[in-house]
């Protein structure tokens, strides 16, 4: 047994020895996330000795860990706000944001859901609560059950920003940690309403026109979309030398593909 | 030589016992430092007894009671599953199944115990939750039942193994005189033993409510996180370990916001001391019985 422990001992050190490889860490909202997986993986067969470890958590923590030089790359589907960079002002100077790609909050509800187009207005009484049956809509008579990305997500305040304005987000709305969890729960739930990045919308979810435009590469990149944005990934002037090839990387023709591969929309 | 050995160990374990004091008092003391500033922006009484909580709207509403009255709606609804189970499975290993039937259960129970909470997440999030709409017919399934069912599923295992623990150490003579006088096995448990042991199984119970009300994964994942008070067990609800593991990340250090998830700390933090202090009380009756 005492052998056994050692033995295992001695290889967890060869194997964090072995995997010393140089590493460049990212985090943030969970909308760039498939686009950087993806990235990721490509680069990491090009680079071997390169490894690039991601992880979700939302754009409010990307660029929050960017500007603490906790993580290499923050990840954000929206800018930095004024009050995350007066707080962090010593900080916060070598902040460096590279636009990446072009995203469309799409709205979604579950497919047997008759309602095929809002508008903004619309879709502002449903998410401050004053809509509360599909019927007022002319759909179904279902309660309207309002989904939406918690509080730390970019999506959360571009939404909101665009959307609600100076509104409250309903207290019945339910509260979802990731884009994944939203697109999921719509599915199977028939009076759902919520939002996503484009590249989680799927063929078990029902896409709606909003001020009767769809999502898509051309509205989007028309700038016809109401809910279009950008996506962004946030690095520091001590960060740099990596990260910004990787970044590069993203930039690259190639890179962009990837960004067309996961469903979003090229900023090139 | 020996001397020294005991002295080195007798130091080497109050020096541990001293670290985990320090540790627990590092903590209590680093959450009220950081959660009173809250009062400085918003009025104790407002911070309880409002029922708005919008964080980042401008201006933001910091009022807890829907996510208190969240946490204790999923709470309860979580023992009121888990006691009748917990309680029955405890009565059933201690006094009625076979001693082999007994190390089977045992520790079939206590792997329940074993399963990280994500997993339990992960099984309401995406089993349980589109089962709910479908059985019940209701417009979400991520709410207060689904949540009190998958907590009390995992506070039985410590319902029943410390049930059981004080069933067991109800004496023999107890049973004995309980058949002497004619009672049958049933009426023995019911009557007898049961009552017995009552301050033993209280206390599992509050150690069973101090685990599912600081449960945080389950209720980020299941409860649906609307911060509101439901009017029924069907609706999503807001409890307050998930508000704060949902929303630590994006506060900006310093901020009312910062605060005020540390504010829900001590509020968090009162119950659960509360909640030991009550399951303590019971067991030192028990002893001084």
């Amino acid at each position: 047994m005492k052998t056994l422990i050692i033995f295992l001992f001695i290889f967890l050190i060869l194997v964090s020895c072995s995997t010393g490889k140089v590493k460049i860490k990212i985090a943030g909202s969970t909308t760039v996330l498939p686009i950087v997986q993806a990235a990721a993986e490509e680069y990491m067969l090009k680079h071997p000795d390169i490894n690039i470890s991601i992880r979700g958590g939302g754009s409010s923590i990307g660029i929050l860990s960017a500007i603490n030089k906790i993580i290499d790359i923050g990840n954000a589907s929206r800018k930095v706000s004024s009050s995350e960079l007066d707080i962090t002002k010593e900080n916060s100077q070598d902040l460096i944001e590279t636009e990446i790609a072009l995203d469309a909050i799409s709205i979604i509800i579950h497919p047997d859901n008759t309602v095929d187009e809002l508008n903004l207005d619309q879709l502002q009484d449903i998410y401050s609560g004053k809509i509360k049956n599909w019927k007022e809509l002319g759909g179904p008579d279902f309660k309207i059950v309002v989904v939406s990305r918690d509080t730390p997500s970019g999506s959360f305040a571009v939404f909101n920003e665009i959307v609600l304005i100076k509104e409250r987000v309903t207290s019945e709305a339910l509260m979802l940690a990731s884009n994944n969890a939203v697109a999921t729960n719509i599915s199977y739930t028939p009076g759902a309403i919520g939002y996503v990045g484009i590249g989680y919308v799927n063929d078990k979810l029902k896409l709606l026109k909003i001020n009767g435009i769809y999502p898509s590469k051309r509205s989007v990149k028309k700038n016809k979309y109401v809910l279009t944005r950008k996506l962004y990934m946030y690095t520091s002037e001590t960060s740099k030398g990596l990260a910004q090839d990787f970044i590069d990387f993203i930039l690259s023709e190639r890179g962009q593909q990837i960004v067309e591969e996961q469903g979003y929309i090229r900023i090139k | 030589m020996n001397k020294f050995k005991e002295n080195a160990f007798k130091s080497v374990t109050y020096i541990a016992s001293l670290f985990t004091i320090l540790f627990l008092f590092g903590i209590i003391a680093s959450i009220f430092l950081e959660g009173l500033p809250l009062f400085n922006f918003v009025k104790i009484k407002d911070f309880i007894f409002n029922t708005a909580w919008h964080p980042t709207h401008d201006p933001p509403d910091f009022g807890i009671l829907s996510l208190i009255i969240g946490s204790l709606y999923v709470t309860l609804g979580a023992l009121i599953i888990a006691l009748p189970l917990g309680l029955g499975s405890a009565i059933y290993i201690s006094e009625i199944a076979s001693p082999r039937g007994r190390e089977i259960l045992k520790p079939i129970i206590e792997l329940l115990a074993g399963i990280p909470s994500v997993v339990y997440g992960l099984f309401g999030m995406t089993f349980l939750s589109p089962m709910m709409i479908k059985v019940f017919g209701i417009p979400t399934g991520l709410n207060v039942f689904s949540a009190s069912i998958i907590l009390g599923i995992m506070v039985v295992p410590i319902i029943s193994s410390l049930s059981e623990d004080a069933l067991s150490t109800v004496p023999k003579n107890l049973r004995e005189a309980s058949f002497a006088l004619g009672a049958n096995k049933w009426e023995t448990i019911i009557k007898v033993v049961v009552p017995a042991s009552k301050s033993g199984i209280l206390s599992s119970v509050m150690l069973g409510f101090g685990r599912a009300v600081g449960e945080t994964m389950v209720i980020l994942m299941v409860a649906g996180g609307a911060a509101q008070i439901p009017s029924n067990i069907f609706q999503p609800v807001r409890p307050m370990p998930a508000t704060i593991a949902a929303e630590m990340g994006e506060t900006v250090i310093g901020s009312p916001h910062f605060h005020a998830l540390f504010g829900i700390a001590i509020v968090l933090f009162l119950i659960t001391f509360l909640s030991i202090l009550i399951t303590e009380f019971f067991i030192n009756r028990k002893k001084s019985q």
